[in-house]
Order: structure tokens, then sequence, then C-alpha cells
């Protein structure tokens, strides 16, 4: 490091430790915003799984005795019958009101009717605009349709028809959203929340490297400076990179402090993010900053202006997503091949450190390799951006 | 000491500067006068090394712009146009990074720094941050900034645009001093009067070309005017393309 890049460097940091703006959005995203959203989401999501797995389903019946087999049909099947007395309106007011979740009225007609081999009438009173009652409202008609089904059945074969004949398509719903899924989901949002608030920390540097400094006026004289335009460049890239690597740490700390008060057993995933864990992860994805540096200062470099370059800066800070959520939903395993894709990469060996698997150290390579040779690519590419006359705009 | 011959420079289509030529001396101010569009940023930014042109020469104190820009960076203090400071550093700190990447440090930065603040009354701001600075307050910062190294050389571009009456007299105060102390001042502006006000050399450049060159009295001369404002329209118009 040259003279000149030590100059530049320490004072882009003390310019920048003291702007508020900066501070804000480079250590106070990371380390409240993006845990906080993490952490209400994710005990939402995981407090509902809970809740709905182990919740029996509790359904208000009136007319209990007009109907024994159905109800028998019913508790067998896990749902908890409360028999009550209502009328239709009784009902619906006691729905509406939410005294009651859900309420089934048998008819009197009921056993009259299915004698008869006519439609049996059931009333179920539920209330759509609830959304918690909707999951117990759907399981308890499933079980209805389930019982209608199994006497339509029963019919048929007393009359020596087959009841496939009534069936002529079975449509059958693989529901894939296991635990597995959800925590794959889950970390792949934690990893996205990390490449944010590390992309946010060196924000308004990267922009004011070319932009900022246009606007302000304090370009030119800078570039007249006896100094050559790379060391000036590398010297704010460096101090950039700084503020994305502590803004990463800060961030990954206080996931680390966060998941301790999630109850993520309940998702399917063990909580390994400890001390160890959060600096093994920060290793793995701090090749990802001198790329997310040369990218967010070549494309600021572009712009005219700072608001512009915020603008597109925003696009840019989209761009790890992409891999991420692709992996997320096809579940993609890390092989070699993958850990040449930089942000997947990362992504791919924070979740296998988190999950405790253990990582093959030619993975980690691989994916420093080419983040770092992109990144250099890119650190070149700004430089370049920056030796031009028109970056005076 | 400045010399630039044949100086050329487009920009895509537009000829901003044709075979431009001119000479500054040492203890000497000149001044660089023409209209807006002119072509006289142009001509200092090849100056100061920030733009390249397509031909002829540049030469600041034996060095060539083209050739070995580093040394002529060193040479010069420049105030662009747009000289801004950074708001969220004192002024000390301000003009301290500016003499640092001159190369500056230890007492030698102390001292030039602490002499540039007494001498432009800086003495109270100073230690204050860039952020709440007046208009003055600013351009005796940028100018402190483009000082700290001593300069032989000094280029500023529009420096009187937009000052009040007071930041103006301390201005040409203390352009009068650094000719006094045998530096070589060249300054563009597009106000007459200005130029008038202070120069010792003239250069008026219209269209990209130098109309006329010399002292006030060679230009009165050259022109036929009455008057060194009437030579300046004269001059200016005299450089249109037909």
């Amino acid at each position: 490091m040259t003279r000149a890049v030590r100059i530049v460097f320490a004072k882009e940091l003390l310019e920048n430790l003291r702007d508020r703006r900066v501070i804000l959005s480079a250590f106070l995203f990371g380390v409240l915003l993006a845990p906080v959203i993490f952490g209400l989401t994710t005990s939402l999501a995981s407090k509902r799984v809970v809740e709905s797995q182990d919740k029996p389903l509790r359904l208000s019946v009136s007319g209990v005795e007009h109907a024994p087999n159905l109800v028998r049909f019913l508790e067998e099947n896990g749902a908890e019958i409360q028999s009550v007395t209502m009328t239709a309106d009784q009902a619906m007011s006691a729905v509406r009101g939410g005294r009651e979740d859900l309420v089934l009225l048998i008819d009197a007609e009921y056993g009259r009717k299915l004698q008869a081999g006519e439609p049996a009438p059931l009333d179920l009173v539920v209330d759509t605009a609830n959304n918690q009652t909707g999951a117990s409202a759907d399981r308890a008609r499933r079980l209805l349709e389930a019982y209608g089904g199994q006497l339509a059945s029963l019919r048929l074969l007393v009359r020596g028809v087959s009841p496939e004949l009534v069936r002529p398509v079975d449509v059958r719903t693989l529901d894939v959203a296991t635990p597995a899924g959800r925590s794959l989901l889950i970390l792949g949002m934690m990893t996205y929340f990390s490449f944010m608030s590390m992309l946010v920390g060196g924000f308004y540097l990267a922009i004011d490297t070319t932009a900022g400094e246009r606007e302000r006026g304090s370009l030119e004289p800078l570039l007249a400076l006896p100094v050559r335009r790379a060391e000036l460049i590398i010297g704010k890239m460096l101090a950039t990179s700084a503020f994305m690597s502590i803004s990463l740490l800060l961030t990954l700390a206080a996931f680390g402090v966060v998941l301790q008060f999630i109850p993520l057993e309940a998702l399917g995933m063990s909580a390994n993010f400890g001390p160890p864990v959060v600096l093994a992860i920060f290793a793995v994805m701090l090749p990802f900053v001198p790329l997310g540096a040369g990218l967010m200062t070549a494309v600021a470099s572009f712009t005219r202006s700072n608001r512009e370059a915020q603008s597109w800066l925003s696009v840019v800070m989209l761009l790890p997503i992409a891999p991420i959520m692709f992996a997320v939903v096809n579940g993609t395993k890390p092989t070699p091949a993958l850990m040449a894709i930089p942000s997947l990469s990362q992504h791919l060996l924070a979740t296998s450190l988190m999950r405790g698997d253990a990582i093959p150290p030619l993975h980690v390579v691989i994916s420093a390799g080419t983040t770092l040779l992109l990144g250099g690519m890119f650190v070149l590419l700004a430089i370049r951006l920056y030796r031009r006359e028109a970056i005076l705009g | 000491m400045i010399r630039v011959e044949g100086l050329s420079k487009k920009f895509g289509a537009v000829q901003a500067l044709s075979r431009v030529s001119f000479e500054a001396h040492d203890g000497r101010i000149t001044g660089l006068l023409g209209h807006n569009g002119a072509g006289k940023s142009t001509t200092l930014r090849i100056l100061s090394t920030v733009l390249r042109p397509n031909s002829g020469n540049a030469v600041v104190d034996g060095h060539d712009c083209a050739t070995d820009p580093l040394q002529v960076r060193r040479s010069l203090g420049v105030l662009p146009h747009a000289s801004g400071l950074y708001a969220h550093l004192t002024g000390r700190e301000n003009i301290r990074y500016y003499g640092k990447l001159h190369g500056l440090q230890g007492a030698q930065l102390d001292r030039s720094t602490d002499e540039l603040i007494e001498r432009l009354g800086l003495g109270a701001v100073a230690a204050r941050r860039a952020k709440g600075y007046s208009q003055g307050e600013r351009l005796k910062v940028a100018l402190a900034r483009a000082l700290v190294h001593q300069p032989r050389t000094i280029i500023l571009d529009e420096p009187t645009n937009g000052l009040d009456v007071n930041a103006v007299r301390m201005l040409r105060e203390l352009i009068r001093q650094l000719r006094a102390s045998g530096r070589c001042v060249l300054f563009s502006s597009h106000v007459m009067q200005e130029v008038a006000a202070l120069c010792d050399d003239i250069v008026i450049i219209s269209h990209g070309r130098v109309a006329v060159r010399g002292t006030p009295a060679e230009i009165l001369a050259a022109t036929g005017a009455a008057d060194l404002e009437e030579a300046f329209v004269r001059a200016a118009d005299a450089g249109a393309p037909a």
C-alpha cells in the first residue's frame, strides 16, 4: 500500500465515521433492522407451524343426536367435538362474533334424507375473513367430504359398481413445505440479509467515490493532485470494503444474538450460531466484499448525480438474491461447480456452516478464488472508469 | 511559468479548442478572458492534467503536461471552478488532506497549514467542520488547500464567480501577494472589469481560439478600441466562426 493510498483510506474512514447518514445505513440497518425483521417473520412462521401441527380440530356441533356415525367418524379423525344446541342464526352470530371458530349444524332431516338416498344437509358455519380459523375450516371441510366419499363408495359397492368408476381422475397434492424446506427458505433469507447489509454498509462510500465527489465539486481539485488515480480509487475502495466488512460482521453477530430467542427447533433447524460459526460465516462471505465494492463503485461511476447513483445501486443490491432464490427454490446442494458462482457459493457455505455440516476445503478454495477473481475484475474496471476524462462529468 | 503551444481539444464532434497558444510568466498575473463556453475551463483543465489535448503542448515550469503529469501537478496549485470541501472534515483537516497528498508531513505540514490559516484569517473557523461555512470561508479554505504545498504556479478558474464584495477584495489582495512573491498566476474570468483590475497580461479567448493577447496597452492598440471593454467585445466577436 502506497503512502497516498493510506492517506486516502484514513481520510475516507474519518469522514464517513462522522457522517450520521453513513453510520445509520452501514451499521443500524444490519444490526437492528435485519435481525428484527428476520426474527419477527421467523418466529411468527414457526409459531404458526407449531400451532397448526399440535392443535386438534375443535368443532362445535349442533344436532349431534341426528348423526351419530358422522360424529364418530370425525372424532376418530382427530376432531374434538363439542356438542351445542344452536339455531342457524345463533351459530352465524357466534362465529361472526368470534365466540366460536367453527359450527357444524346437523339438520333434523339429516337421517331421513340420508336413508332416502337424497343429499343430506350439513351446514358448516365459517368466517373466511378470519385468517386464524381458515386452516381449521379447511380441515373440517376435508373431513366432511371424506365422510361423504366413504358413504358414496359404500352405496356404489352395494349396487355392484366399482367406486373407481366415478373417480375418473385422482388428484394428489404433494406438499413440499417440509420443515427442512422451510428452514432452507429461512437460511436463504438470512444469507440474503447478510449480503444486503454488507452492500448497504458500502453504499454511500461507493457513491461518494465518483458521483458524490463530483456533485460536491471536490473531484476536480482531487484529480489535480500529484497522486495516481489508481491510488485514489484504491484508497476509496479499501475504505468502502472496510465499512462493508464491519457491517457484515455486526449483522452476523446480531443474528447470533437474535437466534437465541427463536424456537428454531420447531422448524426442524438446529440453532448452530455460536461465535465460532459466526466467525466462520464471516470468513467465507468476506471474499464477496471486494466484488461488491468494485461493482458498486464501477456502476456509480457511470452515473451523473448522487440520486441517480442511489437508484442504480438499489438495483445492484438485488443482484446477489437471484442465485440464492434459485438455490432455495430448487433445494440446491453444494457441488464444486456451484462454488464458482459468487453469492450462491457463499450462501451454500454459510448454510452448511449453520447446519453444522462439514464443508470440503476445496469448496472454500473455489468459492473464494472465483469470487476474488471476479471482484478483481470489477476493481480493475472501476479503476479504468476512473481514468476516463468523462469522469469529470 | 506556463507555455501553451497549438493546443487543440475535441469533445465528440465539438471543437472546444483550436491551436491555442499563450504564455504566462512568473511574477505576473495573466488573465484568460472569454465568454462562457469559449474554452477557458478546457484550457485550464489541460494545464492541470485532468484532460489531455488532442494536439499541441502545454508546459508548466518546464514539465510537459502530456508526458510528465505528476511533476506538473506537483508544481501547480489549482483552484477549479467547482472547488467543494469535505463537509464532515474541519477546515484544517481539509487543508492537511491536500498537504499530505502533496507529500508534506510532520513539522513541514504543520507549519505550512498554520501559516496559511493565519494569512487567510481562518483562525476562528479552521477547527469547525466545513458543513456550516459561509461562502467566503469556503473559498478561503479551498485557496489554502490549493496553496498548501507552496506551488510556483497557480491556476484559478473563475474564482470570483458568485462571491460577495468582501470575498472578491480578499481574493484580489491574495493574488497580488502571490505575484509579489514571484509566483505565476493564471486566472480565468468572463468579467472584463475583473481582469482589467488585476492583470498584467490578458489572453482573450473566443470560440476555442485566442483572439488577441498582450498587455492591456497592446490589446488596445491591436483592436483599435478606446477602452478594454470595447476591445473585449470586438475581439470576442472577431473570433466567431462565419
